[in-house]
């Protein structure tokens, strides 16, 4: 039974592999994207939970870059997505201009708030 | 609390010995260390009135001055004048040590001599050579002699005529072949007198209005340099103007409360302004001269010369040099002056005691402090202070002792108890001769007789309140160590009593009583004892007493004072304890009042101030922390991997000139401002980045939107191809 079951996940995976192949390579670069600055912030959790939140705010900018600009780079990914009917109109240039936008602003506020 | 009495002075705030008197000392002994604010004022009161209420017999000069004279002429003089007034000092005091100047003087008064000095200079080189003897040829007085007679008949202010009628008055002293004699003494004396004014006074100048004291002593002393320099006999109708004229002037005398008299400046004119001290010693310097120059009477009342000598007296011992010059010299000439010489009563002490059988002693001398003519001292009468009309003693002689120069009543009245007296004094000169002395008529003394007053019956006692029947009693020795402890509730009594007698049996009233309870966190609690007859007794009936008591039961010592000026064994003394039950304090009760502060604590160093800081966080250790910064940068390179995995290129990077350079311009811009973060982060301020931002921005909003439109139309086209 268990046996069967890993079986079928594998199998599930590869699946899901597969299929994730046939995204295009923009995509997969904002995929990319996104899990290093997700993996940043838990990183920097993982310090937190060690040391202690001592300078919290350092903390909190720290953690809430990687988080905004893992959010934006999904926004990013919505806008740009050709199976994404919702967008259609909408240039990936746009888009691109948008992320750099947002960024900037996010980052002048974390800078801010480092301290 | 001098300042508050009539009698003190506004020009010399000295406060001659005598007037501290005993009473006040021993108020202030028995009673300062342990003085009850409820009680501080009205005792202040007492101390000032005491102090305000006694008399002044001022001593006479006496060795002290002598030695304040040696410290305050050092020797160093400034001009001829300085040393004039230090030489006559010293003359007159008799002191034989002079200051050792004579041949720096003596070099400097021929040097003024010798050359057309000032007049004043000239003046006072001649005073000076008149104590210094200093070798001047008689060539040179002639010089002088002639030069001053010419200023004397064209002076037209009466500090001029002043100077040069003195220095010929001197030089006919010091020189007596130079031919000084004023051939218009008329004249001279005409000019001087015009300047007179109708109430005694004198003006300086023809041309000034004002009239001055200090000017009426200068005139009077050029003016009996006039009629001894006169080769021909001044009208005696002027001189008798003249003596009219210092009545006036003594008319317009000045009187402190204590009988002394003085001259003082009326107005501060353009002249320099005289006190009090310099302007009375003028006008005696002139008067005594002109009483020495003139033959017959002058009529000032002896009690005014000695009111006179009694304000120079009073001041004590000046500290200023001028001051004592004038102090001196004018007790001087009172002391030998024609009109009358003041004779001045001093009692070596005014307290006596009983106990010691201390005498009465009375001294009698000049001013000076030379002895007296032979005279009797009478007791004329003496009194209790306050009851003027009974007199104890009446027309008592005083028996002169040879031997200490001393009158002494040899037998201490039977009468006299403790307390305060007055004695009434009288001088009754035995032959009085050619002079004339002013004695002052009957002199008022304040005596203190003080004694050893004996404390007896005291009883402490705990009483019923409701029955009034004795708990407990115990008898005091109050002269001895004895202490009691007692022990009492709210619903009881507590009973003190003693007599006071003095030596002769009588009734005795200390000026204060205190029954003093003190608990043990230092609440004290004050109460007069009140006296009926010579008992004194306290009831304390603690049921009214436990709200000003605060409710607080426990141990309260207990302390008697009873202190006097005249009593001998003021005491304050601790009778011991008693242990008192009070009922708890109500809800509603006044609660407790800060305990009096040491008015003395205010004086001790205030606690250390520590300031409590911070303390740092605690940090992890450095290596953990480089650790995970190596940590945070593995997902980057992963990232980095993993784009090279997925076989990222350049490849649509624009290739023609136009677009590829905004597409490095917009990289750039991207990086500047990334940079320009950083430098916040690091040092700028959100002023000058935002600013800063603004500029990057719009440069990057420019080159932006050219390589975003150039790449979408790119793939336009691509799209339509």
């Amino acid at each position: 039974m268990a046996r069967s079951s890993s079986k079928d996940a594998q199998d599930l995976f590869r699946a899901l592999w597969s299929a994730y192949s046939a995204t295009p390579t923009n995509l997969k670069i904002i995929d990319l994207y996104v899990l290093f600055a997700i993996s940043t912030a838990l990183i920097q959790v993982a310090y937190m939970a060690l040391v202690g939140s001592f300078p919290f705010n350092s903390f909190l900018s720290g953690v809430l870059s990687c988080v905004g600009t893992a959010v934006l780079a999904v926004c990013l990914r919505i806008q740009v997505n050709k199976e994404n009917k919702e967008f259609k109109d909408l240039a990936p240039e746009r888009a691109f201009a948008d992320f750099v936008l947002c960024n900037l602003v996010l980052h002048l506020v974390i800078m801010n708030f480092l301290g | 609390m001098l300042f508050s009495c009539t009698r003190s002075r506004n020009t010399y705030q000295s406060v001659p010995k005598s007037s501290l008197e005993p009473s006040a000392t021993i108020l202030i002994f028995v009673l300062l260390p342990r003085m009850a604010r409820n009680l501080g004022g009205l005792l202040a009161l007492l101390v000032a009135i005491s102090i305000c209420g006694a008399v002044t017999i001022p001593n006479p000069i006496s060795d002290s001055h002598r030695f304040a004279a040696s410290e305050l002429f050092d020797g160093s003089f400034s001009s001829l004048e300085d040393a004039y007034e230090a030489l006559r000092v010293f003359e007159i005091l008799a002191i034989g040590k002079k200051p050792d100047v004579s041949t720096t003087i003596c070099q400097k008064v021929v040097e003024t001599l010798g050359s057309s000095s000032p007049l004043k200079d000239l003046f006072y080189a001649l005073k000076v050579n008149g104590i210094s003897k200093c070798k001047v040829n008689g060539d040179v007085f002639k010089d002088i002699a002639s030069r001053l007679k010419a200023t004397v008949n064209d002076a037209s202010t009466l500090v001029d005529m002043y100077y040069s009628i003195g220095s010929l008055v001197l030089i006919k002293d010091q020189a007596s072949d130079v031919d000084v004699l004023l051939s218009d003494a008329d004249g001279a004396f005409h000019s001087i007198k015009t300047l007179s004014q109708s109430d005694g006074r004198w003006r300086y100048s023809s041309d000034n209005p004002e009239s001055s004291t200090y000017a009426a002593g200068l005139a009077l002393e050029a003016l009996a340099g006039v009629i001894s320099l006169a080769s021909s006999e001044i009208d005696q109708s002027r001189v008798n103007t003249l003596k009219n004229d210092i009545l006036k002037l003594f008319d317009s005398i000045e009187k402190y409360d204590d009988g002394s008299f003085y001259f003082d400046e009326k107005s501060v004119g353009g002249h320099e302004h005289h006190g009090s001290l310099s302007t009375t010693s003028s006008v005696v310097r002139g008067v005594t001269a002109f009483a020495a120059v003139t033959s017959g009477k002058i009529n000032v009342p002896g009690d005014k010369i000695l009111g006179l000598a009694k304000f120079f007296l009073g001041i004590g011992i000046p500290g200023d040099a001028k001051d004592f010059f004038n102090q001196v010299e004018s007790l001087a000439l009172l002391e030998s002056n024609r009109v009358s010489i003041p004779l001045v009563l001093s009692l070596p002490a005014t307290v006596f005691s009983l106990s010691r059988k201390d005498q009465v002693k009375v001294r009698v001398n000049t001013v000076l402090g030379s002895a007296a003519p032979p005279l009797t001292v009478k007791l004329v009468r003496a009194f209790r202070t306050g009851a003027k009309d009974s007199a104890i003693i009446e027309n008592k002689d005083l028996q002169y002792d040879q031997t200490s120069g001393l009158h002494v009543l040899v037998v201490f009245p039977e009468k006299v108890d403790v307390g305060t007296y007055v004695f009434v004094f009288e001088m009754v000169l035995h032959d009085s001769g050619e002079k004339v002395y002013a004695t002052g008529g009957q002199i008022h003394v304040p005596i203190y007789v003080t004694g050893i007053i004996k404390v007896s019956n005291a009883e402490i006692a705990v009483l019923d309140s409701d029955l009034g029947s004795v708990e407990t009693r115990k008898t005091l020795d109050l002269a001895g160590t004895d202490v009691v402890s007692l022990s009492a509730n709210h619903l009881q009594k507590l009973r003190f009593s003693f007599q006071l007698t003095t030596p002769h049996g009588h009734a005795f009233h200390p000026h204060q009583a205190f029954f003093k309870l003190r608990h043990e966190t230092k609440y004290e609690h004050i109460f007069m004892v009140g006296n009926s007859g010579n008992k004194f007794e306290i009831i304390l009936d603690f049921l009214g007493l436990v709200e000003k008591f605060y409710y607080l039961s426990g141990r309260y010592d207990i302390e008697l004072t009873v202190g006097d000026a005249v009593m001998e064994n003021s005491f304050l003394h601790p009778i011991g304890h008693v242990e008192l039950d009070l009922p708890d304090a109500p809800e509603k009760a006044a609660r407790l009042p800060p305990l009096p502060v040491d008015p003395y604590s205010r004086y001790v160093p205030k606690a250390e101030i520590t300031h409590i800081f911070r303390a740092p966080e605690k940090r992890p250790p450095q290596q953990l922390s480089l650790t995970f910064l190596g940590l945070t940068l593995l997902p980057f390179i992963g990232f980095l991997v993993g784009l090279l995995r997925l076989g990222v290129n350049f490849k649509n990077f624009p290739s023609s000139a136009v677009p590829a350079t905004y597409a490095i311009l917009f990289h750039l811009g991207l990086a500047a401002v990334l940079l320009l973060y950083v430098l916040f982060w690091v040092k700028l301020d959100l002023f000058t980045t935002l600013k800063t931002v603004g500029l990057l921005g719009a440069f990057l909003m420019l080159v932006g939107h050219r390589i975003l439109s150039h790449l979408a139309s790119a793939s336009a086209k691509l799209k339509s191809a």
